[in-house]
Protein backbone atom coordinates (compact mmCIF):
# COMPACT_ATOMS: atom_id res chain seq x y z
CA UNK A 1 0.00 0.00 0.00
CA UNK A 2 0.83 3.44 -0.48
CA UNK A 3 -0.30 6.86 -0.45
CA UNK A 4 -0.34 9.14 -3.41
CA UNK A 5 -1.64 12.56 -4.62
CA UNK A 6 -3.80 12.79 -7.67
CA UNK A 7 -5.69 15.54 -8.80
CA UNK A 8 -5.22 17.03 -5.79
CA UNK A 9 -6.08 13.92 -3.03
CA UNK A 10 -4.06 12.19 -0.98
CA UNK A 11 -5.24 8.73 -2.14
CA UNK A 12 -4.41 4.96 -0.71
CA UNK A 13 -3.50 2.94 -3.78
CA UNK A 14 -2.19 -0.32 -3.75
CA UNK A 15 1.64 -1.66 -5.24
CA UNK A 16 0.38 -1.39 -8.63
CA UNK A 17 -1.66 1.59 -8.62
CA UNK A 18 -5.37 0.62 -7.86
CA UNK A 19 -7.42 2.82 -5.30
CA UNK A 20 -8.22 1.20 -2.02
CA UNK A 21 -11.37 2.75 -1.27
CA UNK A 22 -13.11 3.54 -4.96
CA UNK A 23 -15.74 5.57 -3.77
CA UNK A 24 -12.74 8.53 -3.45
CA UNK A 25 -12.85 8.19 -7.35
CA UNK A 26 -14.19 11.07 -9.60
CA UNK A 27 -13.45 12.34 -12.93
CA UNK A 28 -10.45 14.43 -12.04
CA UNK A 29 -8.63 11.73 -10.60
CA UNK A 30 -9.90 9.66 -13.79
CA UNK A 31 -7.99 12.06 -16.02
CA UNK A 32 -5.00 11.95 -13.83
CA UNK A 33 -4.94 8.43 -14.03
CA UNK A 34 -5.04 8.04 -17.42
CA UNK A 35 -2.89 10.63 -18.33
CA UNK A 36 0.14 8.55 -16.02
CA UNK A 37 -0.96 4.99 -19.02
CA UNK A 38 -0.73 8.17 -21.74
CA UNK A 39 -4.70 7.67 -22.29
CA UNK A 40 -6.66 10.74 -23.23
CA UNK A 41 -10.00 10.50 -21.87
CA UNK A 42 -12.87 10.93 -24.16
CA UNK A 43 -16.63 10.82 -23.65
CA UNK A 44 -16.55 6.95 -24.99
CA UNK A 45 -13.84 6.57 -22.19
CA UNK A 46 -16.47 7.94 -19.45
CA UNK A 47 -19.15 5.96 -20.17
CA UNK A 48 -16.85 2.66 -20.18
CA UNK A 49 -15.79 3.79 -16.82
CA UNK A 50 -19.24 4.06 -15.81
CA UNK A 51 -20.06 0.52 -17.22
CA UNK A 52 -16.98 -1.20 -15.31
CA UNK A 53 -17.68 0.54 -12.18
CA UNK A 54 -21.53 -0.22 -11.63
CA UNK A 55 -20.46 -3.76 -12.71
CA UNK A 56 -17.17 -4.01 -10.33
CA UNK A 57 -16.22 -7.26 -9.15
CA UNK A 58 -15.94 -11.17 -9.91
CA UNK A 59 -17.93 -10.87 -12.32
CA UNK A 60 -16.61 -8.10 -14.84
CA UNK A 61 -15.29 -9.79 -17.94
CA UNK A 62 -14.05 -8.21 -20.90
CA UNK A 63 -16.90 -9.89 -22.71
CA UNK A 64 -19.22 -8.30 -20.46
CA UNK A 65 -17.88 -5.14 -21.53
CA UNK A 66 -18.13 -5.94 -25.08
CA UNK A 67 -22.04 -6.97 -24.40
CA UNK A 68 -22.49 -3.58 -22.59
CA UNK A 69 -23.94 -2.07 -25.55
CA UNK A 70 -21.61 0.89 -25.20
CA UNK A 71 -18.13 -0.80 -27.15
CA UNK A 72 -17.38 -3.93 -28.62
CA UNK A 73 -14.36 -5.62 -27.53
CA UNK A 74 -12.01 -4.28 -30.39
CA UNK A 75 -13.41 -0.90 -29.66
CA UNK A 76 -12.21 -1.66 -25.89
CA UNK A 77 -8.79 -2.54 -26.81
CA UNK A 78 -8.64 0.19 -28.73
CA UNK A 79 -9.91 2.76 -25.77
CA UNK A 80 -7.44 0.71 -23.33
CA UNK A 81 -4.19 -0.54 -25.34
CA UNK A 82 -1.79 -2.74 -23.69
CA UNK A 83 -4.89 -4.49 -21.40
CA UNK A 84 -8.12 -3.10 -21.81
CA UNK A 85 -9.86 -4.78 -18.69
CA UNK A 86 -6.97 -4.15 -16.19
CA UNK A 87 -6.49 -0.35 -17.25
CA UNK A 88 -9.90 0.53 -17.63
CA UNK A 89 -9.94 -0.67 -14.22
CA UNK A 90 -7.76 1.23 -12.38
CA UNK A 91 -9.02 4.34 -14.29
CA UNK A 92 -12.06 3.92 -12.80
CA UNK A 93 -11.14 3.20 -9.65
CA UNK A 94 -12.02 0.36 -8.68
CA UNK A 95 -9.99 -2.98 -7.76
CA UNK A 96 -7.79 -5.00 -9.95
CA UNK A 97 -10.05 -7.75 -12.12
CA UNK A 98 -9.88 -10.85 -10.79
CA UNK A 99 -11.52 -12.78 -13.99
CA UNK A 100 -9.59 -14.66 -16.25
CA UNK A 101 -11.61 -13.97 -18.96
CA UNK B 1 24.71 -10.64 -4.43
CA UNK B 2 23.39 -10.68 -7.46
CA UNK B 3 19.74 -8.91 -8.38
CA UNK B 4 17.16 -10.80 -9.55
CA UNK B 5 16.18 -9.64 -12.45
CA UNK B 6 12.78 -11.36 -14.20
CA UNK B 7 12.26 -10.76 -18.11
CA UNK B 8 8.98 -10.10 -18.81
CA UNK B 9 6.84 -12.20 -21.46
CA UNK B 10 6.17 -10.08 -23.58
CA UNK B 11 4.92 -12.67 -26.74
CA UNK B 12 3.20 -16.54 -25.91
CA UNK B 13 2.80 -18.36 -29.25
CA UNK B 14 0.40 -21.28 -28.10
CA UNK B 15 0.23 -24.71 -30.10
CA UNK B 16 -3.29 -26.65 -29.60
CA UNK B 17 -2.74 -30.27 -30.40
CA UNK B 18 -5.33 -31.84 -28.94
CA UNK B 19 -9.42 -31.49 -29.30
CA UNK B 20 -10.79 -32.07 -26.41
CA UNK B 21 -12.70 -29.17 -24.67
CA UNK B 22 -10.22 -28.68 -21.84
CA UNK B 23 -7.48 -28.94 -23.82
CA UNK B 24 -8.99 -26.48 -26.23
CA UNK B 25 -10.03 -24.12 -23.51
CA UNK B 26 -6.20 -23.82 -22.05
CA UNK B 27 -5.18 -22.74 -24.87
CA UNK B 28 -7.98 -20.49 -25.51
CA UNK B 29 -7.59 -19.14 -21.77
CA UNK B 30 -4.06 -18.51 -22.15
CA UNK B 31 -4.33 -16.71 -25.44
CA UNK B 32 -7.20 -14.89 -24.16
CA UNK B 33 -5.36 -13.95 -21.01
CA UNK B 34 -2.47 -13.02 -22.79
CA UNK B 35 -3.92 -10.21 -25.01
CA UNK B 36 -6.00 -8.97 -21.90
CA UNK B 37 -2.45 -8.54 -20.43
CA UNK B 38 -0.98 -6.27 -23.59
CA UNK B 39 1.08 -9.48 -24.47
CA UNK B 40 1.57 -10.95 -28.35
CA UNK B 41 0.16 -14.24 -28.72
CA UNK B 42 -0.27 -16.40 -31.32
CA UNK B 43 -1.93 -19.13 -31.47
CA UNK B 44 -1.03 -22.80 -33.55
CA UNK B 45 -3.45 -25.46 -33.87
CA UNK B 46 -2.63 -28.86 -35.10
CA UNK B 47 -3.77 -32.57 -35.10
CA UNK B 48 -6.92 -32.49 -33.09
CA UNK B 49 -6.58 -29.00 -32.37
CA UNK B 50 -7.77 -28.48 -35.32
CA UNK B 51 -11.33 -29.60 -34.46
CA UNK B 52 -11.35 -26.37 -32.54
CA UNK B 53 -11.01 -24.02 -35.82
CA UNK B 54 -12.94 -26.17 -37.93
CA UNK B 55 -16.55 -24.41 -38.23
CA UNK B 56 -18.22 -27.59 -38.43
CA UNK B 57 -16.58 -29.34 -35.35
CA UNK B 58 -15.51 -25.87 -33.43
CA UNK B 59 -18.83 -25.65 -31.09
CA UNK B 60 -19.33 -29.33 -30.42
CA UNK B 61 -16.43 -30.50 -28.66
CA UNK B 62 -16.57 -33.17 -26.33
CA UNK B 63 -14.63 -33.69 -23.03
CA UNK B 64 -13.97 -37.88 -22.90
CA UNK B 65 -15.81 -39.70 -20.41
CA UNK B 66 -13.95 -42.62 -21.04
CA UNK B 67 -9.95 -43.12 -20.10
CA UNK B 68 -10.18 -39.94 -18.25
CA UNK B 69 -9.25 -40.26 -14.82
CA UNK B 70 -10.21 -36.96 -13.42
CA UNK B 71 -13.99 -37.62 -14.33
CA UNK B 72 -16.43 -36.97 -11.39
CA UNK B 73 -20.27 -37.28 -10.88
CA UNK B 74 -21.79 -34.09 -9.84
CA UNK B 75 -21.02 -34.33 -6.07
CA UNK B 76 -17.05 -35.74 -6.22
CA UNK B 77 -17.76 -38.90 -6.44
CA UNK B 78 -15.92 -41.30 -9.22
CA UNK B 79 -17.00 -41.54 -12.67
CA UNK B 80 -17.39 -45.42 -13.78
CA UNK B 81 -15.76 -45.79 -16.62
CA UNK B 82 -18.56 -48.15 -17.99
CA UNK B 83 -20.83 -45.10 -17.54
CA UNK B 84 -18.94 -43.15 -19.66
CA UNK B 85 -19.21 -45.62 -22.32
CA UNK B 86 -23.15 -44.95 -22.60
CA UNK B 87 -24.50 -43.60 -25.57
CA UNK B 88 -25.53 -39.69 -25.14
CA UNK B 89 -23.45 -39.59 -21.81
CA UNK B 90 -20.21 -37.94 -23.28
CA UNK B 91 -22.82 -35.46 -24.98
CA UNK B 92 -24.53 -34.86 -21.85
CA UNK B 93 -21.28 -34.50 -19.48
CA UNK B 94 -19.61 -32.19 -22.36
CA UNK B 95 -22.85 -30.20 -22.46
CA UNK B 96 -22.61 -29.68 -18.98
CA UNK B 97 -19.23 -28.53 -18.93
CA UNK B 98 -20.39 -26.04 -21.27
CA UNK B 99 -23.25 -24.39 -19.15
CA UNK B 100 -20.35 -24.33 -16.66
CA UNK B 101 -18.09 -21.96 -18.27
CA UNK B 102 -20.62 -19.71 -19.90
CA UNK B 103 -21.93 -19.47 -15.98
CA UNK B 104 -18.33 -17.71 -15.31
CA UNK B 105 -18.57 -16.01 -18.78
CA UNK B 106 -15.93 -18.53 -20.76
CA UNK B 107 -17.88 -17.90 -24.35
CA UNK B 108 -18.22 -20.87 -26.96
CA UNK B 109 -15.28 -21.30 -28.91
CA UNK B 110 -16.49 -19.24 -32.11
CA UNK B 111 -17.03 -16.10 -29.70
CA UNK B 112 -14.10 -16.90 -27.79
CA UNK B 113 -11.73 -16.47 -31.22
CA UNK B 114 -13.64 -13.45 -32.02
CA UNK B 115 -12.18 -12.18 -28.54
CA UNK B 116 -8.68 -13.35 -28.67
CA UNK B 117 -8.41 -11.41 -32.73
CA UNK B 118 -10.39 -8.36 -31.29
CA UNK B 119 -7.51 -8.12 -28.75
CA UNK B 120 -4.83 -8.68 -31.59
CA UNK B 121 -4.28 -11.99 -31.08
CA UNK B 122 -2.99 -14.69 -34.45
CA UNK B 123 -4.61 -17.63 -34.91
CA UNK B 124 -3.05 -20.10 -38.15
CA UNK B 125 -3.29 -23.82 -38.68
CA UNK B 126 -0.66 -26.47 -39.37
CA UNK B 127 -0.44 -27.04 -42.85
CA UNK B 128 0.50 -31.17 -41.94
CA UNK B 129 -2.53 -31.63 -39.72
CA UNK B 130 -4.89 -29.91 -42.51
CA UNK B 131 -3.31 -31.86 -44.98
CA UNK B 132 -4.24 -35.13 -43.11
CA UNK B 133 -7.10 -34.40 -42.25
CA UNK B 134 -8.14 -33.32 -45.73
CA UNK B 135 -9.57 -29.81 -44.85
CA UNK B 136 -9.25 -26.14 -46.69
CA UNK B 137 -8.92 -23.12 -45.80
CA UNK B 138 -12.87 -22.45 -45.96
CA UNK B 139 -13.49 -25.35 -43.35
CA UNK B 140 -11.62 -23.31 -41.04
CA UNK B 141 -13.04 -20.67 -38.94
CA UNK B 142 -12.47 -16.83 -40.95
CA UNK B 143 -10.08 -15.84 -37.89
CA UNK B 144 -7.61 -18.31 -39.23
CA UNK B 145 -5.07 -16.03 -41.18
CA UNK B 146 -3.05 -18.61 -42.68
CA UNK B 147 -1.99 -22.26 -43.56
CA UNK B 148 1.43 -22.43 -41.92
CA UNK B 149 4.15 -25.27 -41.46
CA UNK B 150 6.08 -25.72 -38.05
CA UNK B 151 8.97 -23.86 -39.70
CA UNK B 152 6.56 -20.44 -40.35
CA UNK B 153 5.22 -20.99 -37.01
CA UNK B 154 9.05 -20.87 -34.95
CA UNK B 155 10.13 -18.45 -37.37
CA UNK B 156 7.40 -15.82 -35.97
CA UNK B 157 7.61 -17.33 -32.71
CA UNK B 158 11.20 -15.67 -31.55
CA UNK B 159 12.34 -12.81 -30.06
CA UNK B 160 13.16 -11.40 -26.87
CA UNK B 161 11.00 -12.43 -24.06
CA UNK B 162 8.95 -15.04 -25.87
CA UNK B 163 7.91 -18.51 -24.63
CA UNK B 164 6.58 -21.32 -26.75
CA UNK B 165 3.73 -23.34 -24.77
CA UNK B 166 2.36 -26.82 -25.58
CA UNK B 167 -1.11 -27.23 -23.93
Amino acid sequence: MAQKTIAGVNLEVTDEGFLVDSSQWNEDIAKELAKEESIELTEKHFEVLKFIRENAGDSLTIRKVGKSGIVDIKGFYELFPGGPLKLSSKIAGISKPTSCV
Amino acid sequence: MAEKKDTQVKKVAIICAKGTIEDVYAALVMANGAVMEGMEAKLFFTFFGLDAITKKRMNKLHTATVGNPAMRMPGGLPFPSLLGMLPGVEAGVSSMMKKQMDALDVPPVDEFLDMITAGGGEIYACKLAVDMFKLEKKDLSDHVIDIITVGDFYSMAGGEGSQIIFT
